[in-house]
């Protein structure tokens, strides 16, 4: 609990409105959605102007106090937590306001706390494309976005949130105004400080605002699923749809695990017997999206899938795609605690990895499912379990070890786009090095001092 | 004894539920008090997160919970998309009932649920006598909603523009109607609800009118009491159980086929929560309520799965928008038809609005409560049924229509408020 002077303080600078004390309030910002350990903060302020944002971070700085950044805490590795008790929680939910839609020089200008879907939504309707599409873009922020790198379905082709930030504004630790890149496509002034911020984890620095990228919407779509008996050949289809220089928007995977749970759930007539389906659509221009799909079913046949679904409208297309959209509700509807990885490897590796998944799950008797985006190479193991049974908690997180050192030996990465948080800090020099993290924390240190921002994450202050 | 302690063990009895909540927060893309506060512990993650607290003794403060509990409209739009599927309503109904039970029941809602709502003759009589005193408290507003307003009782009733009670309630104006069943035709339990009996006359006429044009036999008592909606969401079972049997004994006389009613809310509550807490009763009353449960049908879905209600061919008229009623759809899944009976009557055109199905804000004693919230989550089914450009707004539920006429003539809107049965017995001869 802060000091009562403090209280006063946020409250004279927001308004009561935006300042969260009681011990209720302050107890719902104590978690996000990784599965962690909750910290309850000391105080949750929410300014709803830049200057305030600014001020408020000034005046923790000031004070000594730290500080975690949180737009909606949907994020999956721990990030949004606050660090200690002694923490004050910045809201990023007050400033939502979208600045600026440009269709003639094609990017937008937005506060940190704007939805992912709502500035989607906002662009689409000057038929413009915001590309990255997280899991939870529905409620997710487009500062939380970028701190974490979000990804999405749309990886392969369109790439990630990185691929879209043309410039950020943001505090430093000490509340003074940095800005980096522009409004043209063009920029070299200064360090690449907004290439900095990406992923940072709100360990550097707390955005302010951001200038994103928009692309034309591609004109024509073209969805088909293809059954495997093997995940190798499955694998295969995948590098040979690539190979035959097709990119599809969407190249989704589903194990044999998670489609016979899927059809157990929704009965529709899933094929319960293939080792591995896979998702595919491809976007473009309309005649390239003919000739595109030609390619990829002669491909899907000629490395064995046993059967190519092509829906004949969007309605099919919908039904088809179920599969997809209910792998994770069905996943967490089998067991109390949904454990939801995301390491990722090299494409052509998939069959190696899902090899090591289920025999790691075979191994320390759990329950998991694995599904992704295979265009990518980012899957989604999800463990089952129940974070009460300690015992068998452990062996979660056991397996977990085991399935990290299995994606780095295969050259892969702990996370592809959930990021580091607390949850895998102790495995970062794995990855890396010890001089990575040296380097990093001597960065941290240079830049925050007072070892404020987000301390615990990542490499750690 | 009554310990934070045993407050917590009783809690602990939804560990299994609670505990499937995966935190993934989507909850906040479609709760309406979200929307309007912004605030985590108005969410349903939030919310379940504090119960979850209160059951591990992480808090100690009850009433705080409580009160947290209560900023939610129980609309169930959180349930209907929660990726997990965690009966997110029932663990907070369930909360309320304990916590409530532990701090106990505010002495004038206890007077209301156990007394007043569950004593239909002493509700009637004080509607009665309150009827007369309407013309020296209220002042039309002279808006085209009809709407009432009533600055001297605005310490209690806010600045809110509503329907006058109806100078005849619906019981008083038919009696006890106990029709027999015509050759061929079917006989229901009308079960008006409170709104429909006392302040929404013109949607009850209107439904019996459509009964009678589809040879429908009528069962309606004058000794029906309120469903007991709103004292559960007051966390108060025991009110709710003492009206659920008044209305019992009286459904126990009739005969039927259906139990039909004009009120998405009473729908629900008599299909889905009578059924929960049955187990409370004896048997005979227990089997009373599932066999009421299975008859229990929204007067929507009964004209178009019982009667064959159709769309009308060529239809082509004034504009009217439909709201979906949370507890119609997210509760009931009833969607389809509703629109069916609007588009039945060829002087209507239906025109979607955006967000037909966002809670109006209305959320039953939830206004009482927070009304300022309410007027906010209020105003955005506002700009949506405007925008829709609709002159007609019609909804299934006449709490909703309450909150729609509120808003709307707040907002000096021309858009008339209708029950969709309203609209359609327009057009019966």
């Amino acid at each position: 609990m802060a000091s009562q002077a403090l209280i006063k303080d946020f409250e004279e600078l927001l308004g009561k409105e935006n300042v969260f004390s009681s011990e209720a309030d302050r107890q719902t910002y104590s978690y996000d959605s990784a599965v962690l350990t909750p910290v309850v903060p000391a105080l949750v302020v929410r300014p709803v102007t830049t200057e305030q944002l600014g001020l408020c971070v000034k005046k923790l700085y000031e004070n000594g106090i730290p500080m975690t950044v949180r737009g909606a805490g949907s994020n999956l590795s721990g990030g949004t937590i606050p660090d200690k008790t002694e923490t004050v929680v910045i809201l990023t939910n007050g400033l939502t306001r979208i600045l600026e839609i440009n269709s003639a020089d094609l990017y937008a200008v937005v506060e940190p706390g704007v939805v992912t879907v709502d500035l989607a939504t906002a662009v689409a309707k000057q038929n413009l494309f915001y590309p990255p599409d997280p899991g939870s873009q529905a409620v997710s922020t487009i500062a939380g976005n970028i701190a974490e790198n979000a990804g999405g379905l749309r990886g392969l082709k369109y790439g990630v949130t990185k691929d879209y930030v043309m410039g950020v504004e943001f505090f430093d630790a000490t509340g003074e105004i940095v800005k980096s890149g522009s409004r043209t496509v063009k920029c070299v002034t200064g360090y690449n400080l907004a290439g900095v911020l990406i992923q940072s984890e709100g360990t550097l620095g707390i955005i302010s605002q951001a200038i994103l990228k928009l692309i034309p919407p591609p004109a024509a779509q073209k969805a088909m699923m293809a059954e495997f008996d093997d995940i190798q050949k499955a694998a295969e289809a995948v590098a040979g749809i690539i190979a035959a220089h097709v990119v599809p928007c969407t190249l989704e995977f589903l194990d044999n695990n998670t489609i016979v749970r899927v059809d157990d759930f929704t009965k529709s007539g899933l094929p319960r017997n293939a080792a591995a389906i896979l998702l595919i659509e491809v976007d473009g221009h309309a005649g390239q999206v003919a000739d595109e799909a030609q390619v990829v079913e002669k491909v899907l046949k000629a490395k064995g899938a046993t059967a190519v679904h092509i829906p004949k409208d969007e309605k099919e297309k919908f039904k088809l795609w179920e599969a997809r959209r209910m792998a994770l509700p069905v996943l967490a509807r089998c067991r109390p605690t949904t454990v939801l990885e995301d390491a990722t490897v090299p494409r052509s590796q998939i069959p190696a990895m899902m090899k090591a998944i289920n025999g790691i799950a075979e191994k320390y008797k759990l329950e998991v499912g694995t599904f992704g985006h295979a265009g990518d190479g980012n899957l989604h193991p999800t463990f089952l379990t129940d974070k009460r049974d300690k015992q068998e908690f452990h062996r979660v997180e056991e397996a977990i070890d085991e399935l990290f050192d299995v994606a780095i030996k295969l050259q892969g990465t702990l996370s592809g786009e959930h990021g580091i948080g607390t949850a895998k800090a102790k495995w970062m020099e794995k990855e890396t090095s010890r001089g990575t993290i040296l380097f990093s924390q001597r960065l941290r240190r240079a830049l925050d001092p007072k070892g404020l921002l987000n301390a615990s994450k990542l490499v750690g202050i | 004894m009554n310990t934070l302690h045993n407050l917590a063990r009783r809690l602990m009895q939804m560990d299994d539920k609670i505990i499937g909540c995966m935190k993934c927060g989507l909850c906040q893309a479609v709760c309406p008090m979200f929307g309007a506060s912004g605030m985590e512990a108005d969410v349903a993650r939030g919310k379940l997160a504090l119960v979850n607290n209160l059951a591990h003794e992480m808090i100690g403060d009850a009433e705080a919970v409580l009160d947290k509990l209560g900023r939610c409209l129980l609309c169930g739009s959180c349930q209907a998309s929660c990726p997990p599927g965690v009966k997110i309503t029932e663990v907070f109904m369930e909360a309320r009932e304990v916590v409530t039970a532990f701090l106990g029941l505010h002495p004038v809602k206890k007077m209301i649920f156990r007394t007043l709502l569950a004593k239909p003759e002493l509700f009637n009589f004080a509607m009665r006598v309150g009827v007369p005193m309407q013309g020296l408290l209220f002042r039309k507003t002279g808006q085209p909603q009809g709407t009432v307003c009533a600055p001297m009782l605005n310490f209690m009733l806010g600045d809110r523009h509503m329907r006058p009670l109806a100078k005849k309630p619906l019981h008083a104006v038919h009696g006890v109607i106990d029709e027999p069943k015509r050759a061929g035709g079917m006989k229901v339990a009308f079960f008006p609800g409170c709104l429909g009996d006392k302040m929404y006359t013109g949607m009850g006429e209107a439904c019996l009118k459509a009964l009678q044009y589809h040879n429908v036999a009528v069962f309606m008592s004058d000794k029906f009491a309120c469903c007991g909606i709103p004292a559960l969401s007051s966390g108060d079972a025991l009110g709710m159980m003492k009206q659920m049997k008044a209305n019992l004994a009286v459904f126990a006389q009739a005969d039927f086929d259906y139990l039909v009613t004009p009120c998405a809310s009473c729908t629900a509550t008599i299909k889905e929560f009578w059924p929960r807490y049955a187990d409370r009763l004896e048997a005979r009353d227990k089997n009373l309520v599932s066999d009421l449960a299975a008859k229990t049908l929204d007067i929507n879905e009964f004209l178009v799965k019982k009667l064959d209600v159709k769309s009308a061919e060529n239809a082509a008229g004034v504009a009217v928008t439909y709201h979906d009623s949370c507890h119609l759809k997210n509760s009931l899944g009833v969607a389809a038809e509703p629109r069916a009976v609007i588009a039945a009557n060829p002087n209507y055109t239906l025109k979607e609005m955006a967000e037909a199905d966002r809670c109006c804000g209305c959320g039953g004693s939830f206004n009482l409560f927070h009304y300022d919230y309410s007027r906010k989550i209020g105003q955005r089914k506002r700009n949506n049924v405007v925008a829709s450009g609709a002159q007609v707004v019609a909804a299934g539920c006449p709490a909703c229509m309450m909150q729609l006429e509120d808003v709307l003539s707040h907002n000096n809107d021309p858009v008339k408020v209708k029950h969709t049965v309203e609209l359609y017995a327009e057009s019966l001869r």
